[in-house]
């Protein structure tokens, strides 16, 4: 599956390790939604790790549509937030 | 999967999607800017039509006036044999400034000519730069009519657009874009570099020096005729020719020692 790092580009992960970055996906969403910043930045930052190490960057110039899209590694919980909840587009 | 990377990858999209679709169709440009061609080249058209116009209006007075020249000359003739020298000079006179308007016609005329094919070759090559982008316009718009019917099927299979395909339609406008201006560029290069736009000036202006002297020399040429015509009726044939030829053509060179000869006859 191909995963996109905002601000960084795109990165081909086998479908083997979503369990793994599921779990941290997970994780985040919890600590976002129960507004943990500290515990945000810690699984951001390792979410975005794992991700760039179980996973080959795809050149910048590659065309593929990214199935995941996560936030910059600078992103603020407020940040990520404000992008969810804009226009009320979360499903579920 | 319901975490953070999946609502942002959907939410990314679905953002991707409005944004496009509130943008004009690139399609759209694309004709517009093909119209536009066509009516640059129809402009240039025109040119040429109107160029050639001025130029068969030119060959017209040109006619005219070397007929009238022609006569004027034929009166000059009969003066002098009926021994009017005054009429004949008068004739003569008349006749030469015509000749100053027909070299000054002809001088137009060649300008014009040259516009005239200068035009012509713009507008064969625009055509073609026309023609070109018409068959690259179409291949742009089915690319983009498949592409958008590409993510309407991913869509409504899978209920996810996708994320990079948006930005491939992005590119492929900016690509529009560019081949539009590449086109209009190109053709007023054309126009440019054919000296099709900036050869209006400058159509046969001349100083007071030069009329000054062009009126000069236009009254050495009535001597000259006069002289000829003398001989002429007085039957000398061989020198007569040259004599004809070197006042038909440029009055200006007519050396004054000629007349210094005739002079002294």
């Amino acid at each position: 599956m191909i995963v996109r790092i905002m601000g960084e580009g795109q990165v081909k992960v086998a479908d083997g390790h979503f369990a793994e970055l599921n779990k941290l996906d997970d994780e985040l969403l919890a600590e976002m939604e129960s507004g943990d910043e500290e515990g945000f930045r810690r699984t951001l930052g390792a979410l975005l790790d794992a991700v760039r190490r179980l996973g080959s960057p795809l050149p910048d110039d590659a065309l593929e549509p990214s199935e995941l899209i996560l936030p910059a590694p600078d992103a603020s919980l407020d940040e990520v937030r404000e992008m969810l909840s804009d226009d009320g587009l979360i499903p579920g | 999967m319901s975490g953070v990377m999946k609502r942002m990858g959907m939410i990314f999209r679905a953002k991707a999607n409005k944004a496009l679709d509130r943008a004009e169709d690139p399609r759209e440009t694309l004709d517009y800017s093909y119209q536009k061609q066509l009516e640059l080249l129809q402009k240039v058209r025109r040119g040429v039509a109107d160029v050639a116009t001025s130029r068969k209006r030119l060959e017209l007075q040109l006619n005219q006036l070397q007929g009238q020249s022609a006569k004027l000359e034929d009166q000059g003739r009969k003066a002098l044999a009926l021994g009017r020298e005054d009429l004949a000079r008068e004739a003569l006179s008349r006749r030469a400034s015509l000749q100053q308007q027909v070299s000054d016609l002809e001088v137009q005329h060649q300008t014009l000519q040259g516009e005239e094919e200068k035009l012509t070759l713009a507008a064969q090559r625009l055509q073609a730069k026309v023609d070109a982008f018409r068959t690259k316009k179409e291949t742009i718009k089915a690319t983009y009519t498949a592409a958008q019917a590409q993510t309407r099927i991913a869509e409504s299979f899978s209920g996810i657009s996708e994320e990079m395909s948006d930005v491939g339609l992005a590119i492929q406008r900016a690509e529009d874009k560019t081949a539009q201006l590449q086109a209009r560029a190109g053709a007023i290069d054309e126009l440019l570099a054919s000296g099709a736009l900036d050869d209006q000036s400058g159509l046969g202006s001349k100083d007071d020096i030069q009329a000054e002297l062009d009126r000069l020399s236009g009254g050495t040429d009535v001597e000259l005729e006069l002289q000829r015509m003398k001989a002429e009726l007085a039957g000398g044939p061989s020198a007569q020719q040259q004599a004809i030829e070197g006042g038909a053509q440029g009055s200006a060179q007519q050396s004054p020692q000629t007349q210094h000869r005739f002079d002294k006859q």
